[in-house]
């Protein structure tokens, strides 16, 4: 490492500063002393954003400097990166990139939706639309780029856009709802995505590709065969060789058709222009400052322009290497090196080399398709050889790119790009297998899946955050890290494109292991196991009783006790999820199991708070009849019970003595109502919106749905609630996204969601699969469920459980829609068992007269009803008599992390 | 208000202003649950039986939320001791001395409990 750089533009105390106009984020009383330089900051996107953390790193903020920022935008900086998964569900609010008073603590002056309009370089000062002026020490550009639109007649009809920021998607999804088809100019990477979100919008896709082959500068003439048919096989047609020659618009000014080169045409509702990007550099042209032949401020190795006080970083800059990068790598890189330039002498890394050039490896984040290229995919290299794999059925083409002397120098990944996490950060060194078996698909020579060990300590694992092995060891071994979170956290790999996850993965647990950590990660004082584990050893080991393996596979001291109350109901839940498959009796109440539950379980009912219950009976998908709902009304009446529609479209009844639970579901099963398990970690509500029968932009039977999904999974026992929706169409009135699976009306069919939460914790769920039929989407929720049940932690919703679970979304939709692990046949199996054994539990218990016993107040006073659970009016119904209580209120004890006592 | 057959082979008793008093027979309880029975005097009492068969009693109050439901939480043992978590914010309570594991300052009341055949009472 050199010595620290001395910027040829020293930060000096300026003249005084035009006062600025009060704005949405800053935190005017913090500003910095009038002695402090001014930074100010042009543009605040994933560059400009980086750029502001590493000041902050380098404490050139507050009283070392006052910062400016002016944003063209209406929001703060977000994960362009992640734009797409806008679609999947990701809300604006959960891209952005900046944290939670970020601005406020450190003192910096954000101004959003004011963009800059001119710079005087030699008064010093920037003007923005607001008319603020600003005046600066330190000048940094970070424009980012404009989607090039190609000067097509018509190209500014209504229904032409461009995809480039959050207010671009949301433009393109309004305008998209109603309309059928959809064409997106440009097929690389960008022009991929976009296609795949208008599919994903229900939308009839066309590529128009002017290059003969897609993702052109990716991938070569095979991966580009290979990727077309994968693409094609999703639905989307795509058309090579032409460009779009005249955007055609009916007299409202909206399009109608796209004319194509080779004299055909295309009807279309709306055209997305993905043509490559230019970079930002009109106010730098404006104001003199040099910028290259085709486009790009140009800056030298410390980003600085030919103006020494300014600077360009990312996008809009062209770098001293003569090229303009488009990838947020080596935008970071530049953020890091010119805040070093700018905050010299500070504290604080301080980098030798600035920037000189970077790497441009790509992974397409396209459901479904697979494509990566890295370093020198194109093999321009002197004497370089390719070593290829491609399969035409399976759409898997794979080349290593191989210098003269053995190391790998890139490679395309289409089809199968599992190995890009390792591959790439081998790319420049010699692989240490010969490079066919690393093409070689798993099971036909390929070495039984090379591990990040093999990697090199300086190897670059995470290209976004430029992430090397050595760190993520150090982060482990030094900073103490023990899951991939934290290490995430601690070094930010992982936290860009996320296409390295999986080899960091790997290496932390590899790493953990080397280390000797071991976490307790048992279920509790009892086990040392956690429930996952517990469930395969009860799975595969066939034993049907808590105490069998409290005493078989408890911790010693544990062993002959009475267990506790985390492990039993945990326990008891996997053996009654199990219970087809081990042929034990799945009835909550019978034998040993009754010893394990929950009060909830154990008396069908949910305890509250003064010691009554509350009713639940089922209504699948919220669909009741008059006559069912006279029942309720009747039988709530009859017992004074207090009533309340719940969120999941079903009707709660409270106020219930233990006593009489029995004699209400008499007259409720009576009716044809079944148990609602409310009071089980199972299968809860499956709600639904009137759909296509009844709302006029329905386009599926979301109510038939909803009640065949609930019929098939009521009374399945999993690790934590299970609850569910099905929405008529992408309106989503069911809010089926904030459901553990959630279902979402297409014109052909369903998308699948998973892993979605509402409450305190709220996520929404994830794309699994799109445009099923009936049948698949069954099928496929029938595996996901069971791999849940299956694998997830005690108390972990499916949200928390996709969130851990190493590979996350990836691997859960490899594991149930690609059957990598070949688990599908029997996790199918398992939930057919489950739908098979199905009996209503309180039909059941109604039945059995040694059931019924154990629902009195007193055992020796079976008659007495129990004095203590009294009720008050209120608003013309009951409310719980507290005063026969009056006791303090404590604070209810977590359960979590029991290992320990 | 009808009191507990009086046939059956074993009986659980309380021991109640120094008198035993029955409470239940020992087939109505069940393993790692318990059940609620009214003394007397009309207070009310959790009744358990651990794993190895052996009877406990507490208080059914649970003081953390004053609703009377400690005999429906859920038995366990900690370091060899039994005892029961509320079934409302599941603090859990010592079922010999009736003190709560989760909080020095609480306890409930605990009594002391013997099974008796039915044929040796009166002897
Ligand atoms: C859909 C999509 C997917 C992508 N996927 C990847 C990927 O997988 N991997 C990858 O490496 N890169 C990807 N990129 C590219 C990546 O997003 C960019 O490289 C990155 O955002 C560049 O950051 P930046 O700060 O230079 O520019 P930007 O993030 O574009 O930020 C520039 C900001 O400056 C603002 N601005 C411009 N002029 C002014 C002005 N006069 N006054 C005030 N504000 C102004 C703009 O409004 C904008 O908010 C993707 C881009 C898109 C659109
Ligand atoms: S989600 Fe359902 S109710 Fe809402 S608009 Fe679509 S079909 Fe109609
Ligand atoms: S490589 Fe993109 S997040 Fe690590």
């Amino acid at each position: 490492m050199s010595a620290p750089i001395t910027p040829s533009a020293p930060i000096t105390p300026s003249a005084p500063i035009t006062p600025s106009a009060p704005t949405t984020m800053t935190s005017a009383p913090k500003a910095a002393p009038p002695a402090a330089p001014t930074i100010v900051l042009i543009g605040h996107g994933m560059v400009g954003q980086r750029f502001l953390e590493a000041l902050v790193r380098r404490n050139v903020t507050e009283a070392a400097a006052r910062i400016v920022v002016f944003c063209e935008e209406p929001r703060p900086a977000y994960d362009r990166v992640q734009l797409t998964s806008y679609f999947s569900g990701r809300t604006p609010a959960e891209l952005s990139l900046v944290e939670d008073g970020f601005m406020a603590r450190h003192g910096i002056e954000l101004h959003l939706g004011d963009p800059a309009e001119s710079i005087d370089r030699a008064a010093r000062t920037v003007t923005a639309r607001s008319g603020l002026t600003v005046a600066y020490d330190t000048l940094v550009l970070a424009t980012g780029s404009y989607p090039f639109v190609p000067p097509v007649p018509g190209k500014d009809s209504d229904g032409c856009f461009v995809y480039r920021t959050v207010e671009d998607l949301l433009a393109i999804e309004a305008y998209a709802e109603h309309r059928t088809t959809g064409v997106v100019v440009g097929g690389g990477l960008l022009g991929l995505e976009a296609a795949g979100a208008l599919k994903g919008l229900g939308l009839t896709t066309h590529i128009v590709e002017f290059n003969p082959r897609l993702m052109a500068i990716q991938v070569d003439e095979g991966g580009g065969a290979a990727l077309r048919r994968t693409v094609e096989d999703m639905g989307l047609i795509v058309h090579t060789g032409v460009g779009g020659k005249e955007i055609t618009a009916d007299d409202a000014g909206a399009v109608t058709a796209m004319a194509l080169s080779d004299g055909s045409s295309i009807d279309t509702d709306l055209v997305i222009f993905s043509a490559g990007v230019r970079p930002r550099d009109q106010l730098a042209r404006d104001c003199g400052l040099e910028v290259g032949e085709r486009g790009g401020i140009a800056v030298d190795e410390r980003c600085r322009t030919s103006d020494p006080a300014v600077y360009a970083i990312g996008e809009c800059a062209l770098a001293a290497d003569g090229r303009v990068y488009g990838l947020v790598a080596p935008g970071y890189e530049m953020a890091e090196v010119a805040a070093d330039a700018i905050g010299a002498g500070e504290p604080g890394p301080v980098r030798g080399t600035g920037f000189g050039g970077a790497d441009t490896s790509t992974k397409l984040k396209l459901l479904g398709v697979d494509v990566a290229s890295f370093g020198d995919a194109h093999g321009t290299a002197d004497g370089c050889l390719d070593v290829v794999y491609s399969d035409s059925r399976t759409g898997v083409y794979k080349k290593l790119v191989v210098g003269a002397d053995g190391a790998l120098l890139g490679g395309v990944l289409v089809g199968d790009a599992e190995a890009y996490g390792m591959l790439r950060p081998l790319t420049g060194s010699v692989p240490p297998v010969a490079p066919e078996q690393l093409v070689l698909p798993a099971g036909l020579g390929a070495p039984a899946a090379l591990g990040p060990s093999a990697l090199p300590d300086e190897a670059v694992v995470c290209n976004c955050h430029n992430v090397t092995k050595g760190a993520i060891r150090s982060a482990v071994a030094d900073h103490r890290c023990t899951t991939v979170p934290e290490v995430r956290k601690c070094t930010k790999a992982g936290t860009g494109c996320g296409s390295c996850v999986k080899a960091l993965t790997a290496l932390v647990n590899d790493e953990l292991e080397a280390g000797g950590v071991s976490v307790d990660k048992g279920l509790c004082g009892c086990f040392a196991y956690t429930r996952a584990e517990l469930y395969e050893i009860v799975r595969t080991l066939r034993i049907t009783t808590y105490a069998q393996l409290l005493d078989s596979h408890g911790r010693a001291e544990a062993r002959q006790g009475d267990g506790c109350e985390v492990c039993k109901p945990a326990v008891g839940s996997i053996i009654a999820s199990l219970a087809p498959t081990l042929g034990a009796s799945g009835y909550v109440l019978d034998g040993e199991q009754a010893a394990l539950q929950d009060t909830n379980d154990h008396f069908l009912a949910n305890l509250q708070r003064n010691g009554s219950y509350s009713i639940v009976p089922r209504i699948p998908g919220g669909e009741i009849t008059p006559e069912k709902l006279i029942v309720i009304g009747e039988v709530a009446r009859d017992f004074g019970l207090y009533t309340k529609i719940t969120g999941g479209q079903r009707i709660d009844l409270f106020g219930a003595r233990v006593d009489q639970l029995p004699p209400i579901w008499a007259r409720l099963v009576d009716a044809g109502f079944e148990s609602g398990h409310a009071y089980g970690k199972a299968l809860r509500t499956v709600k639904s919106c009137v759909g296509q029968t009844w709302c006029r932009y329905g386009v599926q039977d979301s109510v038939r749905m909803a009640i065949d999904l609930e019929l098939r999974y009521r009374g399945l026992r999993s690790p934590h609630k299970l609850k569910s929706a099905v929405s008529g169409c992408a309106r989503e009135c069911a809010e089926a996204r904030g459901k553990d699976f959630g279902v979402i009306a297409t014109s052909t069919g369903w998308n699948l969601y998973v892993g979605g939460n509402g409450g305190a914790d709220p996520r929404h769920a994830d794309l699994l699969a799109q445009d099923l039929d009936d049948e698949k989407l069954i099928r496929l929720i029938d595996r996901f469920l069971m791999f849940y049940i299956r694998t997830a932690d005690r108390l972990e919703r499916t949200s928390a459980w996709l969130e851990r679970i190493e590979g996350g979304l990836d691997h859960v939709r490899d594991v149930v829609v690609d059957d990598s692990l070949g688990l599908c046949a029997e996790l199918e199996a398992m939930m057919a068992g489950h739908v098979t054994g199905y009996r209503d539990e309180w039909a059941e218990t109604l039945g059995d007269p040694e059931r019924l016993r154990r629902f009195v107040s007193f055992v020796n006073a079976p008659d007495a009803p129990d004095p203590t659970v009294k009720f008050v009016p209120e608003r013309d119904q009951v409310k719980p008599d507290l005063t026969i209580l009056s006791g303090p209120t404590l604070p209810v004890r977590t359960l979590e992390g029991t290992a320990g006592r | 208000m009808t009191m507990a057959p009086e046939r059956t082979a074993v009986r659980v008793e309380l021991l109640v202003d120094q008198r035993w008093f029955a409470v239940c027979e020992l087939t109505d309880l069940t393993p790692g649950r318990g059940v609620a029975a009214l003394l007397p005097d009309g207070a009310q009492v959790a009744v358990f039986l651990d794993r190895s068969g052996r009877a406990y009693a507490i208080a059914n109050r649970d003081p953390f939320t004053g609703a009377y439901v400690l005999s429906r939480g859920l038995l366990g043992s900690a370091a060899g001791r039994p005892f029961v978590a509320s079934p409302l914010l599941k603090q859990r309570f010592d079922l010999e001395t009736g003190r709560c594991l989760d909080d020095e300052g609480v306890a409930v009341q605990a009594y002391v409990t013997r099974t008796r055949d039915a044929a040796a009472r009166g002897a």
